[in-house]
């Protein structure tokens, strides 16, 4: 299959990060009782760089990938992203339920600034078939599975050509097998397309199976304590010792990171 | 990065099958709608109804025939039906069903404009949800009889007094259908509407209206209840001269002492009531079962 690339190259040429995050903190409620989210977190991404971040609850997951999209401000420190667009996908999908597979997508198109209806329309086309929904597109997100959904949701993310995908948890829901033919999807897409992809996961055998780097958080605030090079070959499988081992010494690192909440 | 990536170049036999496991998944995890033929649904979904109306029927029959009021004060099914059937020949029937259908659209049309404004405006803007807010339900909530006195000295014995009440009695409520729509949202529709680039106008337009539509159309529905309830009140108590309407028509028919007649409009009442309340209920299933949310 052959995809065509049709996103405008801004900076190809620049080098440094595609994600340029210092010293950021998000702090929320009151002055009296403050809820620190993050505290000064800093993580660069290299351009094309596939990184996920592992963390138990309250690291401020959510927190971060908003504020990368712009859906949420900092309340000190910097993020640049060097005028790169920023695609996010959530954990549910969260596709519009009114719209079919294909509106989902065509709607994304639409409000990237894509006027031509006919263009919209063949876009659409190549991006189901991307994802392999070519036969799935008039059907709407209730009468697809979860594994479905989320691939209209990927799908949904490409339409806007961005530069850096944020992925929020986005096959935590569902069943171990369809995870792993996503894992297979997803390695191949990031491979075709060069998209910087920023992927946040509670699971860190998903985070060994997927990433170049683990970057390992700590919560409350959250923060970064550890990072871990990827070195297995691709392609990976979920179930390959190298992936196992790897897994096992970021989850005793994960653990201690837990205890030290203990009470 | 080059323009055509050719997906497959790597390590071609595992991405095949890699895909032939996601199409093994899809088609595992989705069912085939196999849907009963259109006649056989219509069918089942008819003759629960027109069981329903048989039963009716005969309970009022039983009444009759319990002799619990004189015979021509209350009359049975076999007295009415022959006068509706008449009735429903002559043509000051149809001019009265003209025009107090023309009321019903007309009155229900300017509700709709007016509530879908004042509910906007309620949505939009913070200082108005806490002034009007809870106001619009208490609104809702008072029968709107209770504004003919006042409609009355307001405008006099004519249209314009009917109109007045039948939009206080509709506007509220969909206006409530609107704000209770938006208010509802699920939040993550609207941060994927933000990070797809939707801001303002186009964030209302492309997903918090679509997403508050079910609402709004039940808002509709509980509206048309409300505008048709007034509408018959207030053809009673406001009979304007050279007018027929269902209303005056229902009225005359009780000061004539045609109790057959009475009874005849009021089933063509409750029969217009119904087949549009009908109508809402159709637009209502399509726009939920469009979004998932029937369960079947």
């Amino acid at each position: 299959m052959t995809i065509t690339d049709v996103r405008n190259d801004v900076d190809a040429t620049t080098t440094g990060p595609a994600i340029h995050i210092a010293g950021l903190s998000r702090v929320f409620g009151s002055r009296a009782k403050p809820v620190r989210a993050l505290e000064g977190f800093s993580l660069d991404v290299a351009p094309g760089e596939f990184a996920c971040l592992v963390g138990a609850s309250g690291c401020g997951k959510t927190t971060l990938l908003n504020i990368v999209a712009g859906l949420d401000k900092a309340s000190s420190g910097t993020v640049d992203v060097g005028g790169r667009k920023v695609a996010l996908m959530f954990q549910e999908g969260a596709l519009f339920p009114w719209l079919t597979a294909r509106g989902n997508i065509e709607l994304a198109l639409k409000l990237r600034g894509l006027k031509d209806r006919r263009a919209r329309s063949a876009r659409a086309d190549e991006l189901l078939e991307l994802v392999q929904l070519a036969d799935a597109g008039d059907r709407r997100p209730h009468e697809l599975s979860g594994g479905m959904r989320q691939r209209v949701s990927l799908a949904r993310a490409f339409a806007q050509d961005a530069e850096i995908l944020l992925m929020d948890e986005p096959f935590g829901a569902l069943d171990a097998m369809t995870r792993d033919v996503l894992h297979d999807e997803l390695e191949r897409l990031w491979k075709a397309t060069g998209v910087t992809i920023l992927f946040v996961t509670h699971n860190v055998r998903e985070a060994a199976r997927l990433a170049d780097r683990i970057v390992l958080l700590a919560s409350r605030p959250g923060r970064v304590i550890a990072e871990f090079p990827v070195s297995v070959t691709r392609p990976r499988r979920i179930e390959s010792p190298e992936v196992g081992s790897l897994a096992g010494s970021i989850t005793e690192r994960l653990r201690a990171e837990v205890r030290r909440h203990a009470r | 990065m080059p323009a055509d990536i050719d997906l497959d170049s790597h390590d071609s036999v595992s991405a095949d099958l890699s895909d032939r496991e996601l199409a093994g998944l899809d088609a595992l995890e989705t069912d085939d709608p196999t849907d009963r033929s259109r006649a056989l649904r219509a069918w089942s979904s008819l003759w629960p109804k027109l069981a329903a109306v048989a039963i009716a029927i005969l309970l009022w029959q039983l009444v009759v025939w319990s002799h619990w009021k004189a015979d021509y004060v209350l009359p049975g099914p076999r007295k009415v039906f022959p006068t509706l059937v008449d009735v429903v020949k002559t043509a000051d029937f149809w001019r009265a069903v003209g025009n107090t259908m023309q009321r019903a659209l007309f009155g229900f049309g300017l509700s709709v404009l007016i509530g879908s404004t004042v509910g906007a405006a309620v949505v939009r803007v913070r200082v108005l949800r806490t002034a009007v807010g809870s106001m619009i339900t208490g609104l809702q909530t008072m029968p709107s009889i209770v504004w003919f006195p006042l409609a009355i000295v307001l405008f006099q014995l004519n249209e314009r007094a009917i109109l007045f009440v039948v939009v206080l009695g509709a506007a509220p409520s969909i206006a409530n259908g609107l704000i209770n729509g938006v208010d509802h949202v699920p939040p993550i529709l609207i941060r994927a509407g933000t990070v797809l680039g939707a801001r303002g106008f186009t964030l209302l337009r492309s997903v918090i209206l679509p997403a508050a539509l079910p609402s709004f159309v039940a808002g509709l529905k509980q509206g048309w209840a409300f505008a048709w309830r007034s509408l018959m009140a207030g053809e009673l108590l406001v009979a304007i001269g050279n007018k027929p309407s269902l209303g005056v028509r229902l009225d005359y028919a009780r000061t004539l002492n045609d109790y057959p007649l009475l009874i005849a409009y009021m089933i063509v009442i409750l029969v217009v009531g119904i087949v549009v309340d009908a109508v809402f209920g159709v637009a209502d299933r399509k726009v939920r079962a469009r979004r998932g949310l029937l369960t079947r």
